[in-house]
């Protein structure tokens, strides 16, 4: 039985469709990465999932548990951590994590220890007694992850779990998930604007776009789709003699740069070079998740500017209101 | 269906932040206050319906109501609050349901009007209407099943409200009202038709009438008439917020 099943989910709000028609399977113990712009439906999608949302329609089951008519069940199997956080201003870190455990049923001799665990993991020892009112959003998101994690979750989401953190916090965070799904196999459901992050976690990566899975695949294979390697060339180059090379998997145009990628730039970078016409500059380097997401993602990412480009810096000015 | 470690951590959170503002606790009292002492010694000149008390010891049991009310409805309408700040997230995504969430806010929003009703009838007690240990065991009491309709009303419009601002909309056109037709600071057996009859539909009423007889030996209804309408109106109270909880969402 995998961890999550859903079949043809679809979330409408009056306007816009937020998910529309998402089928996926996720495996127990699977770290999936859902990888998309604003907006795609990353968040719509795993509040259904988490039974906080109900559907338009189609259906899912989370830990075996049908999302609509069973969500107490869903809900006990799960840990949510949400973009937003949503700590408890007015309490202290440390009751915040011991409402949580007392709302998800964990045993109550076990709790003191596990606060304990948590707060270390997080780094947040010395604050326990503070109230959250004081905390940095770096610690509130990192108090929202450690409560997450305490009742030992089989499903964990993750809904950009690392946002506004700095580099040594998010590798700790890091760590800890990849721990979690070995020493415990918990399968974890991650969203992220971060393609390093996606990268170094995830075992499947689907990538969303206006509500549709657009691309579903490992990392590797992604990457692959891609190419292996992309190679920068400026110059007069000859673009058909370009795409006639075998070992050439696909060849854009970028302002006044061509981004070429190839399998295997060691053995083949010198017969790219030959074919390409008068080149001025060269640059090699390694596909990234990132070039597979504007390959993937970032067409569409284009075409929404242009369309609503009158629109798009006040919609970026609300967006930051509310994040405040 | 009832979760009571789960009621249990509810009431606890709701008593911490409660206990923690102190202010509030406080701020609440002035109005309460300033209708006994101001309005109360105002209208000195005022008779008191009840033969042997002041028309200041004859309002102390309206204003024990009143205290209860606005104490009540602000906090059922806080849960807007909780819903704007993404606090109810957790608690709606947590192996609860919907009834143990409404059980442990309105538990909550009891604690905090019978605290409230604590500190009202020690200083009315003290500075205005005698009363013996009995009284108060028994006006605390009856606190407690009006507390309970009272926060259940306020629970039910939060849930279903948007935002803040209808906040005011609710105090203007479902407080007072409910505080003016109780007849809290008056007599309604001689009061003008159009308002004996509007009282009857007012909960508050009942919660006024039944501290009367508690504290002054004095009311227009039988205590079981008080007390069968108090039941009557928390159960219908209780349904509805119920089924409001229920249909509490996630909201963008």
């Amino acid at each position: 039985m995998p961890a999550i099943k859903t079949e043809n989910l679809v979330k409408r709000y009056s306007e816009v469709t937020a998910v529309d028609g998402v089928s996926l399977e996720i495996p127990k113990g699977e770290v999936f990465g859902l990888l998309g712009p604003n907006g795609a439906g990353k968040t719509t999608t795993i509040s259904m999932l988490a039974t906080l949302v109900s559907p338009t329609s189609g259906a899912a089951l989370v830990a075996g548990h049908n999302i609509i008519t069973r969500p107490l069940e869903v809900r006990k199997n799960i840990g949510i951590v949400f973009q937003e956080p949503s700590v408890d201003d007015l309490l202290t870190a440390r009751e915040n994590l011991y409402l949580h455990s007392m709302l998800y049923g964990v045993p109550r001799p076990e709790i003191e220890q596990k606060i304990k665990k948590m707060l270390a993991l997080v780094n947040l020892t010395e604050r326990a007694g503070s109230l959250v009112r004081t905390f940095s959003g770096g610690m509130r998101r990192r108090l929202e992850i450690a409560r997450g994690l305490i009742h030992d979750p089989k499903i964990l989401f993750l809904d950009e779990p690392t946002l506004g953190l700095d580099p040594a916090s998010r590798k700790a965070i890091w760590t800890h998930i990849r721990a979690l799904k070995e020493t415990h196999n918990t399968t974890i459901i991650l969203t992220t604007h971060y393609m390093e992050e996606a990268d170094s976690l995830a075992d499947r990566i689907g990538i969303i776009n206006r509500g549709k899975i657009i691309e579903l695949d490992t990392p590797e294979a992604l990457k692959k789709k891609v190419g292996q390697d992309l190679v920068l060339l400026k110059g007069e180059i000859n673009e058909a003699a370009l795409k006639a090379l075998p070992f050439v998997n696909s060849v854009e145009r970028e302002n006044n740069h061509f981004k070429i990628g190839i399998t295997n730039s060691g053995a083949n970078l010198q017969a790219l070079l030959n074919a390409g016409g008068r080149i001025e500059e060269v640059e090699v380097r390694r596909v990234t998740l990132d070039d597979v997401f504007l390959k993937f993602a970032g067409e569409q990412i284009g075409q929404d500017i242009e369309e609503h480009a009158e629109g798009i810096f006040e919609r970026i000015a609300a967006n930051k209101t509310v994040r405040k | 269906m009832l979760n009571l470690n789960a009621v249990y951590a509810l009431l606890l959170r709701e008593a911490k932040i409660f206990f923690r503002e102190k202010e509030r606790i406080i701020s609440i009292l002035i109005s309460p206050l300033l209708f006994l002492f101001v309005m109360g010694k105002g209208i000195a000149g005022g008779h008191s319906p009840v033969a042997g008390y002041s028309y200041q010891q004859f309002i102390f049991p309206g204003i024990m109501a009143m205290v209860i009310l606005f104490t009540s409805i602000t906090y059922g309408l806080y849960i807007i609050w909780d819903k704007r700040l993404d606090f109810l997230k957790e608690v709606l995504a947590a192996p609860i349901s919907r009834t143990t969430l409404f059980v442990g806010k309105s538990l909550g929003g009891m604690l905090g009007s019978i605290t409230e009703t604590l500190l009202l009838l020690l200083i009315g007690a003290a500075f205005i209407l005698p009363l013996d240990i009995f009284k108060i065991l028994l006006t605390l009491a009856a606190a407690f099943p009006i507390s309970f309709m009272i926060t259940n009303i306020g629970l039910t419009i939060g849930a279903r409200m948007k935002s803040m601002e209808g906040f005011g909309l609710v105090m203007s056109f479902l407080t007072w009202p409910l505080f003016f037709f109780s007849g809290a600071l008056f007599d309604l057996s001689t009061s003008a038709p159009y308002i004996k009859v509007l009282s009857l539909f007012d909960p508050v009423t009942y919660a006024v009438d039944l501290f009367r007889v508690i504290m002054l030996g004095q009311g227009n209804f039988p205590v079981w008439i008080s007390l069968g309408a108090i039941l009557v109106f928390s159960l219908a109270t209780t349904i509805l917020g119920v089924v409001s909880f229920g249909k509490l969402q996630q909201e963008k």
